[in-house]
């Protein structure tokens, strides 16, 4: 593998408490390439702040650590505010659940797609629109001109998140971190979205962090899978074996999913080992199938 | 048949604005049975389930509960027979009041009497104690939330459950112990289910007859073992199907979408 275009070594953030300091993400070290890595566990895992603290997001009180956080060749640790928001955007880019919520009501979706586009490669209006158009063909939206001038509430769930993938990729970044994109979608619509994400990651050579609670989606979407538990990184492998994941957290989540064509009168239901929050002291290597076996 | 439903069709609005959002809609489900509607948002699954609930008043048609005709305005008698879960136990709890007054509620507005009997009971059915009785909803996790809006709904006991996504707001393992749950209430108490979810996977759990609705009509009916074999004809049904069994590298989903089938 060539570079990895992120580096993650001993990221923790740490939320300051009445009773103690809440450690929600705790010493995560991974790196990403030109490949798709899902992030899954449940609610309260500390996927999402581990995607937030990449980009600089998780802002005070909250507290992040790391011994390396490289995108590329920029230590992100180092950037100031201002130098943040010009790689926001430009070199890394986020996605977030909810088409709704994440794009301005009052600013015409195909304005939004070129702001973007203006601020990040200084261009002028008009190529600026030229750019989002062309953008909006790139997400399979068929007639470009005419969305381009709606506003977010016209559009359904599914074409508002094509919309914020095109937003977010029209800059080109190199990292893409999705934080449940197709969790607000019909099932239906979320395939479609994620076969959209896919096609522009592999023509554009990105990394993609894809975070979600879905098993089944990250298995079939990824290339590897991190799974986290209370904060830490209790597993990697490869997303075609992840049915042979070892880590009791990970099996006990697998067999809790019902499943089409397996009828069980009884879930098996997940016995949480305390042992699982103690820390865990060295990284885990990525288990793919030919190691595990 | 515990529920019966002919021809039902809630709309809205009138002539050229006028939209159905559930249209002609004949199903019929047995005593005892779990029975599941799927389809997307829009599809008129959860009308659907407000009109047997009989939270719509101007639904049309015929619903039948337990071999009862209901009226346009239900007695206190037939509200008891259909009570209902809905999907976020986040927003269906009130916040203000303990699990104690909302359990107690349903007792008072029916005057069942005995309430603090009824109220044990019922957390103790579902799986909590004393110790939560007391609490406010902020206190209680989702899963331990959602079993409160099932205790509240067994407290009346009820012959038919009406179950609105009761599992897609919680995480899988506690999703996996309220399915658990309600497959135990159901064998114990003979309830009638009727449910609705997006999940293929989850209804298949629970339900043994499934109707599939698009665009407020049901489009196929089918068994969870066909829909498992892959044993559907409905278009619809089939890219229900596809989709939940997660992302399709091929790239067909894109194609579809070119060509406008889908959009």
């Amino acid at each position: 593998m060539d570079s990895p275009l992120l580096r993650v070594r001993n990221l923790s953030v740490t939320y300051p408490g009445d009773d103690g300091d809440f450690r929600a993400v705790r010493n995560v070290s991974f790196t990403v390439g030109r490949e798709r890595l899902g992030i899954v566990g449940e609610s309260g895992s500390g996927k999402s702040t581990t995607g937030r603290a990449i980009m600089g997001l998780a802002r005070p009180p909250a507290r992040v650590q790391a011994d390396e956080l490289l995108l590329g060749e920029i230590d992100l640790r180092q950037q100031s505010e201002r130098q943040l928001r010009r790689l926001r955007g430009k070199r890394m880019a986020m996605v977030l659940q909810d088409p709704k919520y994440s794009l301005d009501p009052v600013m015409r979706v195909g304005d939004q797609i070129a702001e973007t586009h203006r601020t990040h490669l200084g261009s002028s209006k008009a190529e600026a629109r030229a750019a989002a158009l062309e953008m909006l063909q790139a997400v399979h939206i068929r007639d470009p001109e005419r969305v381009y001038g709606m506003y977010p509430h016209q559009v359904s769930g599914g074409m508002g998140q094509r919309i914020m993938i095109a937003a977010m990729l029209i800059a080109g970044p190199e990292l893409l971190i999705a934080d449940e994109p197709t969790s607000a979608l019909d099932v239906t619509v979320q395939t479609q979205v994620l076969s959209i994400m896919d096609e522009l990651v592999r023509e554009r050579g990105m990394g993609l962090i894809l975070i979600s609670h879905n098993l089944h989606l990250v298995s079939s979407f990824c290339d590897r899978v991190l799974v986290m538990y209370a904060g830490q990184i209790v597993e990697i492998c490869d997303a075609g074996s992840l049915a042979d994941a070892q880590h009791p957290y990970t099996r006990g989540l697998l067999a809790a999913l019902p499943e089409l064509g397996r009828k069980r009168g009884e879930l098996p239901q997940l016995q949480r080992d305390p042992a699982w929050m103690d820390d865990i002291a060295a990284p885990l290597e990525t288990r793919s199938r030919k190691v595990g076996a | 048949m515990s529920i019966l439903l002919e021809q039902v069709t809630v709309s809205y609005g009138r002539g050229a604005k006028r939209f159905d959002a559930a249209r002609n809609v004949t199903l019929s489900v047995a005593e005892g049975e779990a029975f599941g509607l799927v389809g997307e948002s829009g599809s008129g699954k959860s009308t659907v389930l407000r009109a047997v609930a009989g939270l719509i008043a101007h639904a049309e048609g015929r619903v039948v509960l337990a071999g009862e005709a209901m009226g346009k305005r239900r007695t206190t008698a037939q509200r008891k027979m259909a009570q209902m879960v809905f999907q976020d136990p986040y927003g269906s709890l009130h916040p203000n009041q303990t699990v104690d007054q909302t359990l107690s509620m349903p007792i008072a507005i029916h005057k069942l009497g005995d309430a603090d009997r009824r109220v044990s009971a019922a957390l103790e059915e579902v799986g909590l104690g004393p110790q939560h009785r007391f609490r406010y909803p902020h206190q209680l996790s989702g899963g331990q939330r959602q079993r409160i809006a099932i205790a509240r709904a067994l407290i009346l006991e009820p012959r038919i459950l009406l179950l609105d996504e009761p599992t897609s707001a919680l995480d899988v393992s506690v999703q996996a112990e309220i399915l658990n749950l309600l497959s135990r209430l159901r064998r114990e108490h003979g309830l009638t289910m009727l449910m609705v979810s997006h999940d293929l996977a989850v209804i298949a759990h629970l339900c043994d007859r499934i109707a599939v609705m698009n665009r407020g009509e049901i489009v196929e009916t089918t068994t969870a073992d066909a829909l498992a074999a892959g044993n559907v004809s409905n278009p619809y049904t089939q890219q229900l199907l596809r989709s939940n069994r997660g992302f399709d590298p091929s790239g067909g989903e894109l194609d579809l979408l070119d060509s406008g089938a889908i959009r």
